[in-house]
């Protein structure tokens, strides 16, 4: 794809480290955050980052996997899509 | 994204993970036309090295998108050139060796289900389509993957009712074979009336004659996310609101299809083909066609009012697609599968949804009388008179009508059959015990209707 964003949707009980922890991974892959939302939802923390990964060095399943294994180690639940999907669902 | 909305995404995601959105299939449309051949076995190499050239990085390509946009992918398919016409130039027919050479294919690029054991007959048989119809109890007995239909009626050809009375005894020979898996073979043969070309789905796929060398067609899915939808509205709100909903949800579900659709395309390097904006169910929970019409407010599937419900659903369904790709094709509508749908089999096991209501409602949905089981001794006569009656429901209102079957071998109404998977479970539903013998054993063609003179 030409454009590489990507979305990354963490949710989960609110606690210290979040947003430390996945920015942490994001930085050491050199996935640029473009912006970042939060909320609380029915009781859960919800962040979302829209990230741009043109200039990773690492491919799309391996950024992923890093960013899946941290959200794990913090009991949150991730999704991480690529934009288009967002895009093409809620713009006519 | 000009504005980065929680909200969207938040529902976007909810769709997926809670109502069971999907790409129900991503299926490789493959044209065999080349691959007829004077020596039947030649044919069949040929059969078999096509579809691993053409096929082979179709799961691997699926798979890494269903991790890119985190949307399942449930089935990744082939359809192929009606298997009647690419063995037909053989100078000794074995269709049978080559169902088995299509289903070592299926097995060895990793998808589900192959169809095109196929053959138009609507307006008569050629000696390739008798030949392969015949073989098709064996074929499917001896193959796991390999999917049939046979076209037996048009608008404009009329009903072959030679080919009707003759699908009534294969069907039934069909599933006799499969007795073990309560007729599991009559499960992968569907009759149709005005088939498409392009469709996506099984039983019923095959890649029609006039398709080019290969596409990717797309099915999406998500009778869930339409439930959810009406679900969120006032018990109030009027049926133009609700057909509205139904409409804005239907977008939101085919444009994710297109989107990976184009995309797999694009990484297999042949051409988008078609999106089918059908509403497929499967039997898992929250995943229903019924689910939808009691959302709307009817006690269950079969109540009076299910026909309009399903009328204004699958108009629904097409006014929204088609606002989302340029491509729309295959069936494009509700799909009413009795075993593939949890709240249709409870129906069914109840005795409140009847044949007579599905019939009906085939009227005016996509698909038609679609994995209904009945008891096996059912006579090959009642079976045509079955058939006879979708296929003049789909030549006179124009649209396409299909009948998948499964007479269970020695189980009868109050029985369940079990078939597994997506195919389901299916309480076996009683049908007339009045004689059609007469009038089916008749033949000939019913003639095609009057506006079918269009010209």
């Amino acid at each position: 794809m030409s454009e590489q964003k990507i979305v990354v949707t963490i949710s989960g009980s609110d606690k210290v480290g979040i947003v430390a922890k996945i920015t942490a991974v994001l930085a050491q892959c050199r996935v640029n955050i473009e912006d970042i939302r939060q909320t609380i939802m029915q009781g859960h923390f919800v962040m979302l980052m829209l990230c741009d990964i043109s200039a990773s060095d690492k491919p799309f399943k391996e950024i992923k996997e890093q960013i899946t294994d941290a959200a794990a180690s913090l009991e949150m639940e991730v999704w991480i899509q690529r934009k288009e999907i967002f895009d093409s669902m809620h713009t006519i | 994204m000009s504005d980065f909305n929680i909200k969207n995404i938040m529902e976007t995601i909810e769709m997926i993970k809670v109502h069971h959105l999907d790409i129900r299939t991503v299926t490789l449309a493959l044209s065999l036309r080349d691959c007829a051949c004077e020596d039947v076995k030649k044919t069949g190499e040929k059969i078999y090295n096509k579809i691993l050239k053409y096929a082979k990085n179709l799961s691997v390509y699926a798979n890494e998108l269903e991790d890119e946009f985190s949307i399942p992918i449930i089935n990744k398919r082939i359809a192929v050139t009606p298997i009647s016409i690419v063995g037909e130039s053989a100078k000794e027919f074995d269709y049978v060796y080559l169902a088995k050479m299509l289903d070592k294919a299926a097995k060895e690029v990793g998808v589900d289900f192959l169809g095109g054991f196929s053959a138009l007959v609507e307006k008569g048989a050629t000696r390739g389509d008798r030949a392969l119809v015949e073989s098709i109890p064996e074929a499917l007995r001896v193959t796991e993957r390999v999917c049939s239909s046979v076209n037996l009626a048009t608008s404009k050809a009329g009903i072959n009712m030679d080919a009707v009375l003759q699908m009534g005894r294969i069907i039934k020979e069909t599933a006799n074979l499969t007795a073990d898996k309560d007729g599991l073979g009559a499960a992968k043969l569907v009759c149709f009336c005005n088939s498409v070309s392009d469709n996506p789905f099984m039983a019923g796929a095959y890649c029609g004659i006039s398709e080019p060398e290969c596409a990717l067609n797309i099915g999406v899915s998500g009778p869930g996310v339409v439930r959810w939808a009406i679900e969120n509205m006032s018990k109030t709100a009027d049926l133009g609101e609700v057909a509205n909903v139904i409409k804005k949800t239907a977008f939101k579900i085919t444009t994710t299809g297109e989107l990976v659709g184009r995309e797999l395309a694009k990484r297999l390097e042949i051409p988008f083909g078609v999106i089918d904006l059908s509403l497929a169910p499967t039997p898992a929970e929250g995943d229903s066609v019924a689910g939808i019409f009691q959302a709307m407010g009817l006690e269950q599937a079969g109540a009076h009012g299910t026909t309009a419900a399903l009328a204004m659903l699958n108009d629904a369904v097409k006014k929204g697609g088609t606002m989302a790709s340029s491509y729309v094709g295959g069936l494009s509508g509700a799909f009413i599968p009795v075993s593939e749908d949890a709240q249709m089999i409870e129906a069914a096991r109840s005795g409140v949804l009847t044949i007579d209501k599905l019939e009906a409602m085939t009227s005016v949905c996509s698909v038609g009388l679609d994995m209904i089981a009945i008891p096996g001794d059912t006579p090959e006569a009642t079976l045509a008179g079955i058939i006879a009656d979708e296929m003049a429901i789909g030549m006179i209102n124009k649209k396409t009508t299909a009948v998948r079957i499964i007479p269970v071998p020695n189980k009868k109404v109050g029985d369940s059959a079990v078939f597994g998977g997506l195919l389901g479970e299916a309480p076996i539903m009683p049908v007339s015990s009045l004689s059609s013998d007469i009038f089916v054993n008749r033949g000939g063609r019913i003639p095609a209707p009057i506006h079918s003179l269009n010209n």
